[in-house]
């Protein structure tokens, strides 16, 4: 059997004395296009920041490219959620990009010409090489969100980790999000969260839903090392879950 | 007329103080500004105070006592917003007030009279002495060597912390040697503007060339041209109105950050008709 590049066995994370995740187990293998989708406070984003290594879980065992998380981050490329940076900040869009690069560097060691190409050539990919010598501030949503995309490629990731790359941008943006996802899906092995169940269901491969429903799990339910209670529809025109009405 | 004031050497050395603090604090306030770190800076160079009564105490140059004190009040301010669970402003306002209550203990207990204690906390640029020129020369030079080798790491946890961290870089430790280094240019600007004014030559330069750039280097040359634009016309007003520099410094600068948004209200105010 393959090993799989994240590993979530009976996974619980506490955070503030609140639990968010309890007892999440799953598996992502590579080339996956795994959806996690679920309500507004249903641990989505959680679930990211234990693989990343940002949050310590309370119980259970997690492992990405069979180590700790957080022990490759050169192998992983994550796209936040757009909100938490300052838009005003005074960094062109090819800088942005260049910061994608960092986690292939050494501490002291400048970015170099092989930098350069690749993040313009991650540029490229998202379709934003006229604007990569904008300031960031002067970006359209859709396309701040392509450029965060196109910063995590530029570090030639093998997993992508994508929270929420759809929340506030309108239709016609996504739709080419999506379509960039759907190129990158060729490559990458990615995992997307969202609150746009019916979307993302054409797009993914497999879909799971953190709603407290998931975590206890119970046998007979596992499809491919991943246990939830939503049954997964694969068919891309029937969405697999109720529409979860949601705004962040 | 500008080379009459500048026979004296008094004049020369306030020039050369001028110019070189200058460079630490486009850089470093470039930092302060796009990292929103004003406050904590305000704090570090308040704590440094107790350095300044330290050096008091044992009889060596103020400069020398305020290094330590202000390098241990960063890391303690910063490990304790990060680390310990304390508020950050809660952690801030503790080590501003102790680091002032720290100063004039040490005052208070130093035999005889602190002659010049109102220029540590109000700067002094007409009395710097050559080895303190050649102490802000050193500083300015640790300082720019540590950006140069650092520049993407300091870009990254400006820019976004969290990514930093999923990047792998240790972001506490940058962070830490970041708040250092402004414990640094605390240092060399006391003799300048003084220890209370510190916080508008990090922050004014610095915002204004913020309006003009589109990278850091850029922001950083530019923060640089400005604080030394202020820095000189500061201390020329007041060698003509015979006023104290380090107030006319902050008061010049003060100005153009106004008038200078004033401008950018008035000229999209025209192109809005």
């Amino acid at each position: 059997m393959i090993a799989p590049i994240i590993e979530c066995d009976r996974l619980s994370v506490e955070l503030g004395g609140v639990k968010v995740l309890d007892g999440v187990t799953l598996a992502v293998y590579e080339k996956d296009f795994l959806g996690i989708v679920g309500p507004n406070g249903g641990g989505k984003t959680t679930l990211l920041r234990v693989i990343l290594g940002l949050e310590k879980p309370s119980s259970g065992r997690v492992t990405v490219f069979g180590g700790a998380p957080g022990n490759s981050p050169w192998r992983i490329g994550y796209v936040p959620q757009r909100l938490f940076f300052d838009r005003d900040f005074p960094v062109s869009v090819r800088d942005l990009v260049l910061m994608g690069r960092l986690s292939k560097k050494k501490l002291f060691q400048h970015y170099n010409r092989a930098d350069r190409e690749q993040a313009d050539s991650a540029l490229f990919t998202a379709g934003l090489e006229k604007l990569a010598d904008r300031r960031i501030g002067a970006l359209s949503g859709g396309e701040l969100q392509r450029a965060l995309i196109a910063r995590a490629l530029a570090g030639e990731p093998e997993l992508l980790l994508l929270d929420e790359p759809t929340a506030s941008i309108d239709t016609q943006m996504k739709a080419v999000v999506y379509d960039l996802l759907d190129t990158l899906k060729k490559k990458h092995t990615l995992v997307l969260v969202s609150h746009d169940t019916v979307t993302i269901s054409r797009h993914v491969n497999r879909i799971v839903s953190l709603d407290f429903t998931i975590e206890r799990q119970d046998s007979g339910m596992s499809n491919a090392g991943i246990s939830y209670h939503h049954p997964v529809d694969p068919c891309p025109c029937q969405p697999p879950l109720p529409v979860t009405e949601s705004q962040e | 007329m500008l080379h009459d004031i500048f026979a004296f050497e008094f004049m020369r050395n306030a020039l050369f103080a001028a110019l070189l603090s200058s460079v630490a604090c486009g850089i470093i306030g470039t930092y302060v500004v796009v990292k929103k770190i004003g406050f904590i800076s305000g704090g570090i160079a308040h704590t440094a105070f107790g350095g300044i009564g330290l050096g008091y105490y044992l009889g060596v140059n103020p400069l020398l006592g305020i290094i330590p004190f202000s390098l241990a009040a960063a890391v303690a301010i910063g490990l304790l917003s990060k680390k310990a669970n304390v508020a950050e402003d809660t952690a801030i306002g503790t080590f501003w007030a102790l680091g002032m209550a720290a100063g004039v203990i040490f005052i208070g207990i130093t035999p005889g009279y602190a002659p010049n204690l109102f220029s540590y906390l109000f700067g002094n640029i007409l009395t710097v002495p050559s080895f303190d020129l050649w102490m802000i020369l050193l500083l300015d030079l640790l300082i720019v060597f540590t950006v140069w080798l650092l520049g993407k790491e300091f870009l990254a946890i400006s820019f976004d912390e969290e990514y930093a961290a999923v990047s792998g870089l240790k972001t506490t430790a940058l962070y830490l040697l970041m708040l250092c280094l402004i414990a640094l240019t605390v240092v060399i600007m006391v003799r300048v503007v003084g220890i209370v004014m510190v916080i508008a030559l990090l922050t004014i330069p610095a915002a204004i060339a913020r309006m003009f750039s589109r990278s850091l280097p850029g922001m950083m040359l530019r923060a640089i041209v400005f604080s030394a634009a202020f820095s000189i016309a500061g201390l020329w007003l007041s060698y003509l109105l015979d006023i104290a520099s380090g107030a006319t410094i902050i008061v010049v600068a003060g100005l153009s950050f106004f008038l200078v948004h004033a401008w950018r209200l008035f000229s999209s105010f025209l192109k809005a008709r």
